[in-house]
């Protein structure tokens, strides 16, 4: 057997990509259900193995202020926490955004609003992928569907980051995160030098040389015409992400008269939903945003000239439903169905539910 | 070949960990495995129950309404997982947790009496490899010797002394199990 064989949660997994992904520092502070990242990285030591720090911070606003010195050093850091922690960080991911800096944040959702439950949810989708902080600013996100996805995601997460100079985030939720799969970890890789950091990222703020005009991370402008230039900057990067970033998933989609869109946790339970119809003889099939911004808005669009109805499926109250319907643009049915407040549905559940909703109405 | 399990008991029964040996334990014979937890104030004393899943392909779904196995531990968890095991399924309990009734006839019913059995060998630590052991006789998913290495590889090594005292209660828990009439 030349692959080892690993059982391990997904916040596990997220821990140990880290640390073979050759990331500089880790800043964050405990949350259930995802404290199983900053405990395995303690348990780890990395900082004995390849140099990362790993440190928890005083509080959450504390850990995203530490991210945004790291990144404005050019490193790769990132943190992590769940729903009212992410809450937290919101200021600072808006001024991460404002400065143009790579940096990897990993929410594990829970159950809301305020501190709400511990249990599985996904009803921080608005707050990720609408703003969350303040400001014209895009998060690009991905949202990991198994435990294996926990651990790809930490590399495509830092190298998206460092590729746009934009923070990303992993939003994954209770259910991926506590569950435990098998997983094939990524090879180690050398964290970057100093040298490479300067020849990667030259704005990065390393100690000015002589002869070099001080390099400046900031998201403050007092002009405002420099600002809107700041802007357009932005909106053209964003752009550009949305040509070239991105990634869905298509299940059973072929043939498919009725379609499931759903991410994430609810996406893994919608394909046995897809199983179960198909055993009806329904023709259901299951779209999988993996990146919810930038959502994959046209291959929606070309499924509603082919399905006769679209069933968004969410742990939440209705959210991502409302970029399906953008996208379908009035083409056909879409309807939601969701569990609130850390209830999660069950297979046989959505099926009734996309009876009800969709093929009822033809 | 997919076996979708749960087991329910009581927190502190070992509910979690003997899903854990048992995903170990699929994992060791090579197939796709999940282990989702139902976590949460239940860790603390209350309800506690885990979904197994051992397949030969690809498992989509970690959380299911149905389930070909179930393992019952404690009344509540007969009350609300009675009606999901699909039929022709196997509802395994252990005796000293059921006082009501067991009411479908549609299933194959196994009574293992874990928690005597655990007090007779002066060890209540071993009530979930018993259970296990019982499992394993009843729908022999995985082999023994993978069983073994997987509980190994479950344990931290500073446990590793207490791999033979295990061995034993699986085995014990193979013998004890009784067909319910």
């Amino acid at each position: 057997m030349a692959e080892e064989l690993n059982l391990m949660k997904g916040n596990e997994a997220v821990a140990h990509a880290a640390i073979r992904y050759g990331t500089d520092g880790y800043f964050g502070y405990p949350i259930t259900p995802q404290s199983e990242i900053l405990e395995t990285l303690m348990a780890e030591m990395p900082w004995e193995k390849t140099g990362m720090v790993v440190l928890q911070a005083e509080s959450e606003v504390a850990a995203i202020n530490m991210i945004y010195g790291g990144a404005a050093s050019g490193k790769r850091v990132m943190t992590s926490s769940s729903s009212p922690g992410i809450s937290l960080k919101q200021e600072g991911i808006s001024y991460l955004a404002g400065a143009d800096l790579p940096c990897l944040i990993v929410n594990v959702m829970r159950g809301g609003p305020g501190l709400g439950t511990i249990q599985p949810s996904q009803a921080d989708y608005f707050q990720t992928v609408k703003g969350g902080g303040h400001g014209d600013y895009r998060l690009i996100t991905l949202a990991p569907s198994s435990v294996q996805e926990m651990a790809d995601f930490v590399s495509l997460g830092f190298d998206l980051a460092f590729t746009y100079s934009n923070p990303c985030m992993i939003l994954s939720d209770g259910i991926i995160g506590q569950m435990m799969e098998k997983v094939a970890l990524p090879p180690y890789r050398k964290r970057k030098t100093e040298a490479e950091i300067r020849e990667e990222s030259p704005w990065a703020v390393q100690g000015k040389p002589k002869g070099r005009r001080p390099n400046i991370v900031t998201s403050l402008e007092l002009d405002p015409a420099i600002m809107e230039e700041n802007n357009n900057r932005f909106q053209a990067k964003y752009k550009k992400i949305e040509e070239a970033e991105v990634r869905y998933e298509e299940f059973h989609c072929e043939d498919a008269e009725y379609l499931l869109v759903a991410f994430g946790s609810a996406a893994r339970i919608c394909q046995k939903t897809v199983e179960l119809a198909r055993l009806e003889g329904i023709k259901l099939g299951l779209l999988r945003p993996i990146t919810l911004w930038p959502f994959p808005k046209e291959i929606i669009k070309t499924y509603a000239h082919k399905v006769k109805g679209m069933l968004s499926v969410e742990l939440n109250a209705g959210q991502m439903v409302e970029d399906v319907r953008l996208a379908v643009n009035g083409k056909i049915r879409v309807e939601h169905f969701g569990r609130l407040g850390g209830i999660v549905f069950t297979p046989d559940e959505i099926l009734v539910a996309l009876k009800e909703k969709i093929i009822q109405h033809g | 070949m997919k076996q979708e399990i749960i087991i329910a008991g009581f927190g502190g029964q070992g509910v979690l960990s003997m899903g854990k040996i048992l995903a170990y334990s699929g994992l060791m014979e090579g197939k796709e495995v999940s282990w989702m937890p139902s976590y949460g104030p239940e860790q603390r004393g209350g309800t506690a129950n885990v979904t197994v899943i051992l397949s030969d392909g690809p498992i989509s779904s970690p959380i299911l309404n149905q389930y070909d196995i179930a393992i019952i531990l404690n009344q509540p968890s007969l009350d609300k997982f009675e009606s999901k095991v699909k039929p022709d399924g196997i509802l395994i309990y252990d005796g000293y947790g059921i006082h009501g009734e067991i009411k479908r006839k549609d299933i194959h019913v196994y009574r293992i009496d874990a928690m005597d059995a655990a007090t007779e060998m002066k060890n209540d630590k071993v009530f979930n490899m018993l259970i296990l052991g019982g499992l394993l006789k009843v729908a022999p998913m995985v082999r023994l010797e993978n069983v073994l290495l997987g509980l190994k590889k479950s344990l931290p090594e500073r446990h590793h002394k207490l791999l033979p005292m295990n061995e034993a209660a699986i085995k014990k828990g193979m013998e004890i199990i009784i067909s319910h009439k």
